[in-house]
């Protein structure tokens, strides 16, 4: 028992990091029809921009704020512009083509040019271990889930009780008749890219002090996030939080009680039960099909 | 234009069958890389570039190839017999993987593939009783043909390229005939493919099984031609590869698999220079490319000789007939 609620709240805490990386992939693909396949990598690459501003001798704030900073203009504003604009036109496809090689882009880039050596990462509270009845619980996994509730509470708050979060979502709902309501559209649709950027600085200052920072880290956690938006629901922000608090508790109960080695195949197994079961997520609406 | 481009594929046949007289046993083998990638490019092309799918799991069929026939020769299954059946095993796993994700949406298989070849890499690295795990398996051994033997460099280079040959005449008829038109219909419009009675979700489905079956016919040669294969050789990077090479190459084109494995072999040898920022470069490249021209090589020199002749003569062509019949840019 004692193992098992050290396992839920360590899978909570995942769970809650694969949610925040979700949310800005479902944003993304709402507002602009974007699939993210560097978001992974996006993941990954804050963690760097904040070993750099600390190797430049700024303190472990000042760092992890300049790398939210970062972030939020190379991978809000220039991958907007740089990749996302001129690909647009030509349909889903191609921007995936290119995302893909996006991440392959940034992640040889932190190989070569920082280090293809995990780095340790600085933890935001000392890692102290909790004693609660039986279970050690760590700090860490309770920061990571009150760092991820107070961002996702925060984003909730600013899509559904502010004017410019329902311009937002009226863009991602129905983006011409938005336009013609004199909803700023193109504004909107960079917002949701600035805040996919601020989601993925935090889940990488979380997540790094576990993982370590590597270069492959956004592999398995682009995967993940892929994942728990499909299970919650592409097109709802509340569907990939669920999706992927369920994704991190089954990840880690499944690895720590059925197969280790297999860890990385149930979620494909959840996967598949979702497409064939419930094919719009847990929480999604149904969508037209294209064809 | 048609004579052109026979005139052009007369000299590349040509190259092809004269270059292994003329490499050393490195360039026969980069050669040989190229025949056998471009088998699995040709297959994800049409996944790809005519049912307008993504799948990110060409490398783990290619894998499966080169372990099925890895795992059959050495109990004695003759090999033709277990390059066949890596065929028949990748159709069978495609259908079944394809079938759940392509009821919903388009971009579903993208994911369930992606899925999929990070399952084939677990179960080839822990199932060490069959796949020998991250020891790989060694020494596969090359076939005879008619009582000639070939496991010479050349004789295997020819192997293959015999191989290639077969299969591209089999897919060029595939794609002439009522099928492959169909197959063409879900790329141009999928919505009127389906309103003339196109099942157009059995023929994706389709499409991507025959373009799987193709990935295991692919690694079914590569096994033998590497002699050493391990999990870590069909990883996403694999697939990714192959989908940047069918892009590269011009998604949709005959030819665009050729030209894309071409480029993604040499390339990195052309770029020794570069070191280990070779993978920067290339990734780079496609994304300035896809911003430019999305349909690859093919369709960038297609543009260029059209405005060249358009120059030369009056007659422009109208732009999106071409492509109609599935082979525009040969």
């Amino acid at each position: 028992m004692a193992s098992f609620i050290q396992l839920l709240v360590s899978g909570l805490a995942t769970g809650a990091i694969y949610a925040l990386i979700a949310v800005g992939f479902t944003l993304l693909w709402q507002t602009s029809q974007t699939i993210n396949f560097a978001q992974g990598e996006f993941v990954m690459l804050p963690a760097f921009f904040v070993l750099a501003a600390m190797n430049a001798g700024a303190p472990f704030w000042l760092a992890a704020l300049i790398g939210i900073a970062l972030s939020i203009v190379v991978l809000g504003i220039l991958f907007k512009i740089i990749v996302v604009d001129p690909m647009l036109k030509y349909g889903v496809l191609p921007l995936v083509i290119s995302t893909i090689a996006l991440s392959l882009f940034l992640k040889e880039s932190v190989k070569d040019f920082y280090s293809s050596q995990a780095q340790p990462f600085p933890t935001l509270v000392p890692a102290i271990d909790i004693r609660v009845f039986e279970a050690v619980i760590s700090t860490q996994s309770l920061v990571v889930l009150a760092v991820a509730i107070a961002t996702v509470v925060a984003l909730n708050l600013l899509l559904n009780k502010t004017r410019l979060g329902r311009q937002m979502q009226a863009t991602a709902q129905n983006a011409t008749l938005a336009r013609i309501l004199g909803v700023p559209v193109r504004r909107m649709v960079l917002y949701t890219f600035l805040i996919n950027a601020v989601l993925v600085a935090i889940a990488s200052i979380l997540v790094s002090p576990i993982y370590l920072a590597k270069f492959t880290n956004g592999e398995t956690l682009g995967m993940a996030a892929f994942i728990a938006a499909i299970i919650g629901g592409f097109n709802q922000v509340r569907g990939a939080i669920l999706g992927g608090v369920i994704l991190g508790v089954l990840d880690n109960l499944s690895a720590a009680y059925i197969s280790s080695q297999y860890r990385g195949a149930f979620p494909l197994i959840i996967l598949i039960i979702v497409i064939l079961l419930r094919p719009q997520g847990l929480l999604g609406r149904v969508e037209e099909r294209s064809v | 234009m048609t004579r052109l481009n026979t005139m052009v594929l007369a000299v590349v046949a040509a190259a092809a069958v004269a270059a292994p007289f003329f490499l050393k046993p490195f360039g026969i083998f980069l050669i040989s890389t190229w025949v056998v990638l471009t088998i699995a490019a040709i297959g994800l092309n049409l996944t790809l570039g005519y049912a307008g799918q993504i799948s990110l799991a060409q490398g783990a069929f290619v894998g499966i190839g080169a372990y099925t026939v890895a795992l059959l020769t050495p109990t004695g299954v003759p090999f033709f017999l277990a390059f066949i059946a890596a065929g028949l095993l990748c159709f069978a796993i495609g259908w079944l993987l394809g079938y759940p994700a392509l009821r919903v949406q388009h971009h579903y298989l993208a994911f369930v593939t992606l899925a999929f070849g990070t399952l084939v890499f677990l179960v080839l690295r822990n199932e060490q009783w069959l796949t020998n795990g991250i020891y790989g398996i060694t020494g596969t051994a090359r076939p005879e043909l008619f009582g000639w033997p070939m496991s010479g460099a050349r004789n295997f280079y020819f192997l293959c390229l015999g191989v290639l040959v077969v299969l591209s005449f089999a897919t060029w008829w595939m794609l002439r005939s009522p099928w492959g038109r169909a197959f063409v219909g879900l790329r141009e419009n999928p919505v009127r493919a389906l309103s003339v009675g196109v099942d157009t979700r059995r023929y994706t489905l389709m499409a991507f099984a025959i373009g799987s079956s193709l990935g295991g016919l692919s690694g079914a040669l590569y096994a033998p031609l590497v002699q050493f294969i391990e999990p870590n050789s069909f990883t996403l990077g694999l697939s990714f590869n192959l989908l940047l090479m069918v892009i590269v190459g011009g998604s949709g084109y005959f030819f665009g698999p050729f030209v894309g494995a071409l480029i993604a072999v040499l390339l990195p040898e052309w770029l020794r220079v570069t070191e280990g920022y070779y993978l920067i470069v290339y990734a780079a490249a496609v994304m300035v490319m896809m911003a430019f021209c999305p349909t690859g090589v093919l369709g960038l020199t297609e543009r260029v000789v059209r405005l060249l002749s358009g120059r030369l003569k009056a007659p422009p062509k109208v732009p999106g007939t071409q492509t109609l019949t599935g082979d525009a840019g040969t």
